[in-house]
């Protein structure tokens, strides 16, 4: 299971102005290529070829090989499944998208309820923080089985029974707690004179909160809201523990019950993949891309 | 209209620690008035609870007829200039500058007209669709200021508004807001730790020292009739000398100086002489009573300007500045003739370690 973002990406936050920048995150795959020219890209293409059939060559002709290429890699099994899997994935897609819309907003209001001041709020503030406490503190999987199984096994009048339907709930309920702690980085990085002056232009507390301070916080903290989405696509997995009707992961389980062959689960793999890299690399390009913009402008 | 604004003994404490202590005054109604002291004086704390930011623990805010002291931010109409502008990121200079009027009651074609023609006043017209990141430092507070004056504020204040910039913008921003005063003639707060700042564009100063005010004046007397040792050596540079006050006079070794202060005879005393009341004169001889002689230590030219370091026959430095071209004959080692033309004497007890802070750099 993966751990969603827990404190955000924190050298996004509290840098403040005019401090010296940490050295440039020269990490990148391809940094250093471009300084060395031509003969760089050359030594780099020969030495990954050499590795890369150096490691194949020692797997391939490893003693137990043939087994565990008739487990995970095998042809016909991965030609056989993968099209079901790929279809099904379609579903944790669409757990993705439904559920990522109400944590955004109900990740806002936590973040919200938390920053409001006074001490009439104080009981806001207080249920803001025992829910992202609570949620934040038990197992994502354990929450999808107590609501995906529980609730529909009261059958309620009234209230939904599809199992799939809980564990989404389970799923909004959980990683609203995480993305709200984002949220509250980025609206405690807004410096305090924002508010002060939208104030003094004639805005109430909650105008200036609403135009000023939430607009730039969430500006703030696309990228680690990103990183969150991308473990949220992992972990609509886990719906497959709760679910009659199967998404990617549940296909995979069921026809590797089939025939104890474990090629399957490398399609769902596949599958996830294609979704998760390309997000996690938006995310390093946005946070470079705020890096960059930071240094050129400063002030606040 | 513009109004005047006034405080009575305003005092702020956070937990033990008195910010602010009984600090009364009165801004007059069109008039720049700068509170000038150190760092930790409290005058942005004054500063703020004028503006409703903090609450005052005790004392009262007028601005202009009508008590203040408990009205929300937002109801005062004060516009507030900070030392790092504050300016909306997420917004253009247009929609900065807009943004006070959007929750006023104008009709939308008054809000554009009026924006259009704060930026015409503060000269970024041409900017109007960059962002606050895509600024320079001087343009960011022209835009904080106009977005500031937009919804005509009763009163303006402003926080360290030069603060952040350095010396040539900040020399430039500082005629250019004197100028923007003239024409607008807005009451004016300036809280700035810049004496030059203070004497250059305030019509009065409120000099203020650990949450106190130490004097209030027109910059001419606070620099030619300082109050207390602390604002004789806080605004304007001064040396000051140790010494004895006999009959009206300030004696220091050979050196009797008349001073502007009554003080009574025999005490232990010290005088605060401005560096420009030093007078130098090639050849130790001649003069009255107030001449002695002094071996010339060091030159440093500044220009037009000449700053020299003298040793006193009692052992004590001075430091003289006078014009370039006044001193060809006089060179490093030479014995001179040294004038002071003016001191003001504060007893010994009442300077205490503050000569440190009054001193000369030499």
């Amino acid at each position: 299971m993966s751990v969603p973002g827990g404190g955000g990406a924190p050298e996004l936050f509290e840098m403040p102005p005019g401090e010296p920048d940490l050295p440039r995150g020269r990490s990148g795959l391809l940094s250093g290529l471009s300084q060395e020219g031509a003969k760089g890209v050359l030594i780099a293409v020969v030495s990954t070829v050499v590795v890369f059939f150096v490691l194949g060559w020692v797997v391939v002709h490893s003693e137990n090989w043939p087994e565990v290429k008739r487990a995970f890699f095998n042809g016909a099994e991965f030609k056989d499944t993968f099209p079901g899997i790929a279809s099904r994935f379609l579903r944790n897609v669409e757990y993705f998208l439904i559920a990522e819309v109400f944590i955004l907003a109900w990740a806002l209001t936590l973040a919200v309820m938390r920053s409001l001041p006074g001490p009439v709020f104080f009981p806001l503030r207080l249920m803001s923080i025992l829910y992202t406490d609570f949620f934040r503190g038990i197992p994502t999987v354990l929450v999808v089985y107590l609501l995906g199984f529980g609730v529909p096994a009261m059958q309620l009048p009234g209230v939904p029974r599809s199992n799939a339907f809980w564990a989404v709930v389970a799923l909004i309920l959980s990683y609203s707690a995480y993305v709200a702690e984002v949220y509250r980085a980025g609206i405690e990085s807004i410096h305090p004179s924002q508010v002060a002056s939208a104030r003094s232009l004639g805005l109430t507390r909650m105008q200036s909160l609403r135009f000023v301070v939430i607009p730039q916080a969430v500006r703030r903290v696309i990228p680690p809201l990103l990183n969150d989405f991308v473990g949220l696509q992992k972990d609509t997995a886990l719906v497959a523990f709760v679910v009659a009707v199967p998404e990617a992961f549940k296909q995979a389980q069921l026809e590797q019950y089939a025939d104890f062959n474990f090629t399957p689960y490398l399609g769902a793999a596949i599958m996830f993949l294609i979704v998760t890299i390309p997000m996690t690399r938006l995310v390093d390009w946005l946070i470079q891309r705020e890096r960059a913009r930071r240094q050129a402008g400063g002030g606040l | 209209m513009s109004e005047l604004i006034r405080v009575e003994n305003l005092t702020k404490r956070f937990g033990d620690f008195e910010a602010v202590r009984d600090v009364t005054f009165t801004a007059e109604a069109g008039s720049i008035t700068a509170l000038l002291g150190p760092s930790g004086s409290g005058k942005s704390t004054v500063l703020r609870m004028i503006a409703g930011l903090e609450t005052p623990t005790r004392g009262r805010i007028w601005l202009g007829q009508e008590e203040q002291t408990h009205t929300s931010v937002q109801e005062r109409r004060v516009g507030f200039v900070f030392q790092h502008y504050a300016l909306f990121r997420h917004l253009t200079v247009w929609q900065n500058v807009m943004f006070g009027l959007a929750v006023r009651r104008m009709s939308k074609r008054e809000r554009r007209a009026r924006v259009e023609e704060l930026l015409e006043l503060v000269q970024l017209g041409p900017f109007r669709d960059r962002y606050p990141d895509q600024l320079s430092g001087g343009q960011r507070q022209r835009v904080a200021l106009a977005r500031a004056l937009a919804p005509r504020p009763n009163v303006l204040l402003l926080d360290e508004p030069f603060g952040a910039l350095d010396a040539r913008v900040r020399q430039d921003l500082r005629r250019w807001l004197d100028n923007l005063h003239r024409e607008l003639g807005v009451t004016s707060l300036l809280v700035t730790h810049d004496q030059d700042e203070a004497l250059e564009l305030a019509n009065r100063l409120v000099v203020m020292r650990e949450g106190r005010i130490e004097q209030v004046g027109t910059p001419n007397e606070i620099y030619n009739e300082p109050a207390t040792p602390f604002v004789a050596g806080f605004v304007g540079s001064a040396n000051v000398l140790h010494g004895h006050v006999i009959d009206g006079h300030m004696e220091f070794g050979e050196h009797r100086v008349p001073i502007a202060n009554d003080l009574a005879d025999g005490i232990d005393a010290r005088a605060f002489v401005r560096p420009h009341d030093v007078r130098v004169r090639a050849g130790g001889s001649g003069g009255g009573s107030g001449t002695a002689r002094a071996t010339v230590e060091r030159i440093v030219t500044l220009g037009w300007l000449s700053r020299v370091v003298l040793r006193l026959g009692d052992g004590q430095a001075i430091v003289a500045e006078l014009p370039s071209d006044e001193l060809c004959d006089v060179g490093l080692g030479d014995v001179v003739a040294v004038d002071v033309r003016r001191a003001l004497a504060f007893r010994a007890s009442d300077v205490g370690r503050l000569a440190e802070f009054a001193s000369v750099e030499s």
